[in-house]
């Protein structure tokens, strides 16, 4: 049976992992090979890295760190932040990543997925969106960020998400910006009117904080996937703890690792 | 030596990686003649069916005497697709044959592509999967599936049984990606490089 996916996301600021809220208050939470290596082992089914500074003079520390990472790493690898066009993907697959992540470049360009999934696969990439709540009403739609959730730019997630479907993206990783760093659990409305809008995998993203949020994303929100940071640092949520209790819920988890 | 096949599709690291990782002797080629040198063969293959027209250079002539020769073969994905007949996916382009079969899309009741961890029915009596226990789990990605044959050595559910790994003498294949299912993967892998 196919299972549903934890994944765990390493924020890295000039070759370290960082931890704060919103990108503030960065704390150190270690080497990004390591805590790969270290997610990997306690049951994440994928990691991602995502490069939350990714101004040009730091691309060379973004590859030094995907080599690394890649290295030791045996579950799909995610690699995003500051990839503009095809070359900057191109490079970052050489360092070895299995997947890039395309956010704002991809909404500047959407023929950008297109020319990434022809020469390596749709499977190789996702499309990243972050999505706010346009009023509190019911009748709310969501709004897609960019420039790290800087930007409003007018347009429908939901829209968007097709849009890049059909373009070639392989995944969706929708993250909620309303919930992200709250661990007030995922926008399961949000996740749900996406994954029901798209036949490619949705993966969940924001909000995080128990494993009850887990078991409602999948459920409610119909993820096939979810991810989290801050949880999974600090050891404030064990993975192979949060996949027993997902397992004890009858959602069908890789279990044991 | 251990060949792994480049075609110009995709990225080929993470198997180049993998094989690294177990200390195997690797190169990646897209030189019929050194496939013709190498003891043992690589095919991966990601993305659409008709990246496997970039066979036509000769790389087809050598997989096939390869095969003839005995010379174990792994196919990966869409390698392990160009072992059937062909493909929905692209019906001008012929598959190796090897397998009876066409490899065709998944039913419309369940959601395409098929991504994620899936697990293994194994069927007893494979060498690629020995020491594999029943119902470990490997990720897959992809669109189409090959049908389950006598060859079949593992079976996964997904909208209907589709092949997960074939076998036959010294010609392997997985449609799950052994470079990125973990220690399952790992081992599969070294289960090919002592064949």
């Amino acid at each position: 049976m196919l299972t549903k996916r934890i994944i765990a996301c390493l924020d890295m600021d000039g070759g370290r992992v960082v931890k704060g809220v919103r990108f503030k208050n960065l704390r150190d939470a270690g080497d990004p090979a390591e805590c790969a290596t270290a997610h990997a082992r306690s049951g994440a089914d994928e990691i991602v890295l995502l490069d939350i500074t990714a101004t040009s003079g730091n691309r060379n520390t973004l590859l030094e760190a995907v080599r690394g990472t890649a290295r030791s790493l045996f579950v799909p690898f995610t690699v995003g932040g500051g990839i503009r066009q095809l070359e900057d993907a191109a490079a970052v697959f050489d360092a070895g990543a299995d997947k890039i992540a395309i956010n704002s470049a991809a909404v500047h360009d959407p023929a950008l997925i297109g020319k990434i999934a022809a020469r390596f696969g749709s499977q190789a990439v996702v499309v990243a969106i972050d999505a706010r709540k346009t009023d509190r009403s019911a009748q709310g739609s969501f709004e897609v960020y960019v420039s790290g959730g800087r930007v409003p730019t007018g347009r429908d997630a939901i829209e968007w998400a097709q849009e890049a479907a059909a373009c070639g993206a392989g995944e969706i990783l929708l993250t909620s910006m309303d919930r992200d760093g709250t661990q007030s659990g995922f926008d399961c409305e949000l996740v749900r009117a996406v994954a029901e809008a798209v036949s490619i995998p949705v993966i969940a993203s924001g909000g995080a904080g128990s494993a009850r949020d887990f078991i409602e994303v999948f459920r409610d929100g119909r993820a096939d996937a979810a991810l989290a940071a801050s949880i999974f640092h600090f050891g404030l949520e064990n993975i192979a703890e949060l996949k027993r209790e997902l397992r004890d819920a009858s959602i069908p988890v890789r279990w044991p690792c | 030596m251990i060949a792994i096949v480049d075609y110009g599709a995709g990225n080929l690291n993470s198997v180049k990686k993998a094989f690294d990782y177990l200390g195997a002797e690797i190169m990646v080629t897209n030189e019929p003649g050194t496939l013709a040198a190498a003891n043992k063969i690589v095919f991966p293959g990601v993305g659409h069916f008709s990246s496997l027209r970039a066979l036509d250079t000769g790389l087809r002539k050598a997989l096939l005497h390869a095969v003839s020769m005995g010379k174990p073969l792994l196919g990966i994905c869409l390698g392990m697709q160009w072992l059937f007949e062909g493909s929905e996916e692209c019906a001008e382009i012929a598959g190796a044959g090897i397998f009876p079969g066409k490899c065709r899309q998944f039913p419309s009741s369940v959601k395409s592509p098929h991504v994620g961890w899936n697990s293994l029915t194994v069927k007893e009596g494979s060498r690629l999967l020995r020491g594999i226990a029943q119902d470990s789990f490997v990720y897959y990605t992809h669109s189409f599936h090959a049908p389950l044959t006598v060859a079949t050595t593992a079976a996964t559910e997904y909208g209907l049984q589709f092949a997960g790994a074939v076998e036959r003498g010294n010609i392997f294949g997985v449609q799950f990606h052994p470079e990125k299912s973990g220690d399952v993967g790992l081992a599969i892998l070294k289960n090919f490089c002592e064949v």
